[in-house]
């Protein structure tokens, strides 16, 4: 026998398949088919844990996932926090402890997969409880595709709970057979434990479904756009406000008959029943016939429902209507109940002893995924519950999500939605038949929020959120101090932010805030129900996107030769550039002096591969480039190549680079890495929006082309070592100009384009050949000691220039006149974008902040970039007055000291100069200069 | 995730697209004639509507199609019945 609380038959668990597993550091037994908290019951305990707040012992209070308070950590197989019992699988070897309110996340990496799927479906049905497998039936009937979900790990929803029959037969019968007909379907996904979690827009949904420890992924995540939906997603059952609510043995009536039926459990031995409706007597009556007594049925409604009186009498079970529970004793566990008249107060309460207490306060329709559907909800007197009340298109929630608590009409409900789901989606469906369901008369429920009559000494017992130790005198308190709206309440409280989202206490907290403001519970109404439904891991919503796979990662045609030479890349958008190639012993520092000086010096290589590239094309291509750059394109000749600025139509820079006129109608623009797919975009919204007449066409060609810098005053003899048909004189291949070629052995379009000053040549060749030609020209270097180098280099040679690069020296308030470039500015032309902005007022003015060299001391250290300037010895008392900040900053080889570029308001007209640059407590001085520092003359770019 | 159709290549994921902003905000036919207030109103004023907007959309990860949709900001429902013109601005 797996526990002493187990019946020795009955209900849908395996005993011959025993399951050991341990709590808390005791051993038990339980069978293949319980949840944790099930197996924990058949073995007599019910606390789990403590309450977050006070300490108090907490115990098992439902058996899914609304669960408030059984919260454990799992320590095998894998550290998992804060889950609930009754949502744990029973596996053999599990170990378990129970939590004080809260987990503590595992320090150790997860070694399970997780995984994700796109899906498509014609018809969703959420929940295969009556209503949704009726649903699904229909559905499937008519052809559709159809996914129909459901978080339990077997279909059936409350009929597993119950010992309900349909057509004269124990209902599971039925959800076999319909569970069996929808496996049998091709066009059906049957996706048990699988929670839908969210719903957002356009029909589109989110699961997890939970594979097992021993699947190949332990959690997959599904995402689903569906042409129509089913919700069926069930009612969770309320608990009641009263003093001492949360004793362990405290537990919703229907979940008590679900561990009877589902698992063979008695939750006690002696219980009373405190229900303001009629659902919890089948509880009472369920649990008296297996061998619970039942002190009494407590009932707060002034008459109970005829066929339950008679059902109760006939065993001999007491009914106290007009009555409440008032109280309970215990210490870890519920001892006893106090029963008093209501209004209370009347009489001296009767104690009634128990080792359960049931409670039921009505039913929640889990409107959760109708609500994130844009579906409205509203308040219902009759069955005082929030009920779907204008339901979006597409969308149909049904049973008892709908406030339908009748078996017989939720199947039918379910039926109908199915087939019109269906028939929405455009297939002939009917209304599938359902199985005959008894169903008898009901009296509405009596909600009841707070009890009367009760000292407010007992407000601090009296608790709303079990999950939060949230209680009647926290929201007293809270609407003591003003509040009103539910949404303040709730912060203030906390009600409804725990694990389980309000499950339980969310209209509970409205209900009560509505009784201490003298209101309507309509007038409170609930909170926002925000997705997920259910608590979610990080790692399944993660899937495969993580470590390596994040975010994709694009390298170029020679990246394993740079991974070869151990160097560190920078991060530029998705590309992976060397950022420095380090010797033995080399820091940064070092690495990048030597880089610098072979280049100003003898010949350094770079793979400039990532840099942007557009083929442009068209006959109007000339005319289209005069728009978008502000100097003038169509006058380049083919064969030339020239240097250009893009901005905005407010005149902000915000891309540049060379543009080489490739033919008649064809150009070749390059972008900066970071922003081609920036500059694509933006080219392709004014050709397709503003100059649908301009006959071009644009296509990315940046991985067509593998491009290779070779800069410094040796760079010609290298590149004459491996290419015999380019005249490289500069009279036959001048600055700004290029030419096709061989370059080993590969065709190439070799360019005259320098970025650092020096002498350089820029070889595109097909992506395919980078490595080879790469290769080549390092070994025909290597007797003039050729020097790969990184992006830092880079960045420091074109600084010593003065050359700009946009995103680190300008920030999108910049104007090509700023940063000293209004050579780059056509005065020639009709119009170009961010042409009219340059006499705008803000833009004209001459004290904006321009594009300068700033000097530290020689000898200092670099001033850090992003360092801040001011025109003082001292600062003043803020706010201080701010001339602009450093924009790159670095050390350099050729001018043996450290430099910067900076924006500086009206900085041209303070060259010569000294400002200060706040770095920590102290302001160093920075003298303002031109911002070019080397080689102002231009003299080293023919060699 | 809305659903957004892209009229080349039909309804596709939001994540495929980027948006663009309010539709209609022409480029001035002779920015240079336009005053400096209408120019400043050009750049940096948009509507922001609660309700029905007109609206523009790029399928970057797709065809590249530049596209304006009518959209409800506050139910993101958009409006399929629209006969917009192939080029759009």
């Amino acid at each position: 026998m797996t526990g002493e609380y187990r019946l020795a038959d009955g209900g849908r668990i395996d005993r011959d398949r025993p399951v050991r597993f341990r709590f808390d550091g005791h051993d038990y037994e339980g069978c293949a088919g319980d949840t944790l908290a099930s197996a924990l019951l058949a073995n007599g305990v019910h606390q789990v844990g403590t309450s977050i707040r006070y300490g108090r012992p907490r115990g098992i209070a439902a058996a899914g996932p609304e669960e408030p308070n059984a919260l454990v950590q799992i320590e095998e197989p894998f550290p998992e926090p804060m889950l609930t019992a009754t949502t744990v699988e029973l596996r053999d070897g599990l170990v378990a402890s129970g939590l004080p309110g809260q987990g503590r996340l595992a320090t150790e990496p997860d070694p399970a997969r997780y995984d994700a799927i796109n899906a498509h479906c014609d018809v969703l049905v959420v929940g295969a409880g009556p209503a949704g497998l009726a649903a699904a039936r229909s559905a499937a009937r008519s052809g559709a595709r159809v996914i129909v979900a459901d978080a339990d790990t077997e279909f059936g929803g409350s009929l597993l709970g119950t010992r309900d029959e349909l057509d004269q037969a124990p209902a599971w019968r039925w959800i076999d057979r319909v569970t069996s007909e929808l496996q049998a379907s091709p066009d059906v996904t049957v996706l048990p434990r699988t929670t839908v979690f969210g719903c957002y827009d356009d029909n589109y949904l989110v699961a997890v479904e939970h594979r097992g420890e021993d699947a190949f992924t332990r959690q997959r995540a599904w995402h689903i756009r569906a042409r129509e939906i089913v919700l069926a997603t069930g009612s969770h059952e309320r608990p009641l406000v009263f003093p001492g609510n949360d004793r362990p043995g405290t537990m919703l009536a229907s979940s008590a008959r679900t561990y009877l039926h589902r698992y063979g459990v008695l939750p006690g031995r002696r219980a009373v029943v405190f229900t303001t409706n009629d659902s919890a007597y089948a509880a009472a009556v369920d649990l008296h016939d297996a061998g619970v007594e039942i002190a009494a049925v407590v009932d707060v409604r002034p008459v109970a429902t005829t066929v339950w009186t008679a059902r109760c009498v006939e065993r001999g079970i007491r009914i106290l209507t007009n009555c409440a529970v008032t109280g309970t004793s215990g210490a870890d566990r519920v001892s006893g109940a106090q029963v008093s008249s209501l209004p209370s107060g009347d009489a001296a309460p009767a104690e009634l002893d128990c080792d359960l207490l049931l409670v039921s306060g009505g039913w929640n329709p889990a409107v959760h995924l109708h609500s994130q559907a844009r579906g409205t909800v509203r308040y219902s007197e009759e069955l005082g519950a929030l009920v779907p009340d204008r339901t979006p298109r597409g969308v149909r929630t049904v049973g008892a999500a709908a406030g339908t608590f009748t078996t017989a009409e939720c199947l039918r409900a379910g039926s109908e939605a199915g087939s019109d789901a269906a028939r929405e989606a455009g297939f002939h469906a009917d209304v599938a038949e359902v199985p005959g369901s008894p169903s008898g008369p009901v009296t509405p429920p009596q909600p009841i929020w707070l009890l009367p009559g009760l000292s407010a000494d007992s407000d601090d017992e009296q608790f709303v959120d079990l999950a939060r130790d949230a209680t009647v005198a926290d929201v007293r308190k809270a609407v003591g101090a003003g509040m009103s709206s539910v949404e303040h309440i709730k912060r203030f409280t906390t009600i409804g932010t725990a694990h389980d989202q309000g499950k339980t206490s969310g209209l509970l907290s409205s209900g009560v805030i509505a009784e201490l403001l003298g209101v309507e519970v309509a007038e409170v109404g609930a909170t926002t129900f925000r997705p997920p439904y259910a608590p979610v891991a990080f790692a399944a919503l993660a899937g495969r996107d993580r470590g390596d796979l994040y975010d994709p990662i694009r390298v170029t045609a020679m990246h394993d030769w740079h991974l070869e030479q151990d160097c560190p890349f920078e991060n530029v958008g998705q590309w992976k550039r060397p950022w420095y190639y380090p010797q033995p012993g080399e820091d940064m520092e070092s690495a990048v002096l030597r880089e610098c000086h072979a280049v100003r010096t003898g010949v350094g290589m770079q793979d400039v591969s990532t840099l942007g590239k557009i083929d442009v094309q068209g006959p109007d291509a000339a005319e289209f480039l005069d728009l978008v750059y502000t100097n003038k394109m169509s006058t380049l000749r083919v064969g030339r190549i020239r240097y250009g600025v893009m901005c905005h139509a407010d005149g902000m820079v915000f891309d540049d680079g060379t543009v080489m006129r490739t033919g008649e109608h064809r150009y070749l623009v390059s972008t900066t890495s970071g922003g081609a797919a920036g500059v694509l975009e933006w080219l392709e919204d004014w050709l397709q929006t503003e100059w649908p007449h301009l006959r071009v066409h644009l296509t990315s060609v940046t991985e067509q082309w593998a491009t290779i810098a070779l800069a410094g005053p040796r760079s010609r003899e290298v590149l004459a070592r491996v290419t015999s048909d380019i005249d490289l004189t500069n009279d036959a291949f001048p600055f700004m100009s290029w030419t096709d070629g061989t370059v080993a052995g590969s065709g190439a379009r070799v360019c005259r384009i320098s970025f650092s000053g020096e002498l350089a040549f820029e070889i595109n060749v097909p992506w395919w050949h980078g490595r080879q030609v790469w290769e080549a020209l390092h070994r025909a270097g290597s007797e003039f000691g050729i020097t790969p180098y990184g992006t830092e280099t880079m960045h420091v040679l074109r600084a010593e220039k003065g050359f700009p690069i946009v995103g680190q020296d300008t920030d999108g308030t910049v104007t090509p006149h700023d940063l000293g470039m209004g050579w780059a500015v056509s005065k020639k032309k009709d119009d170009f974008l961010g042409m009219r902005s340059f006499s705008r007022e803000d833009t004209a003015r001459s004290d904006r902040k321009h594009l300068v060299g700033l000097l530290p001391p020689a000898g200092s250290a670099v001033v850090p970039e992003g360092t801040q300037l001011v025109d003082s010895t001292e600062l003043p008392a803020p706010p201080v007055p701010m001339l602009g900040h450093i924009t790159s900053s670095y050390r350099s080889a050729a001018l043996d000291r450290p430099f910067a570029l900076a924006l500086v308001k009206s900085g041209r007209d303070r060259i010569g100069q000294t400002i200060y640059g706040h770095v920590g407590d102290e302001l160093v001085p920075v003298e303002i200069t031109e911002p070019v520092f080397y080689d102002k003359e231009g003299n080293r770019r023919d060699g | 995730m809305m659903l957004i159709p892209c009229p080349w290549c039909g309804p596709r994921n939001e994540t495929e697209f980027h948006y663009g902003g309010q539709a209609d905000v022409s480029y001035p036919a002779d920015p240079q004639a336009v005053s400096d207030v209408d120019w400043a109103r050009f750049l940096f004023f948009r509507a922001n509507t609660k309700g029905i907007f007109t609206e523009r959309w790029n399928h970057q990860a797709g065809c590249r199609r530049w596209f304006t949709v009518r959209r409800d900001t506050t139910t993101n429902e958009i409006f399929h019945d629209d006969s917009h013109e192939a080029v759009t601005r």
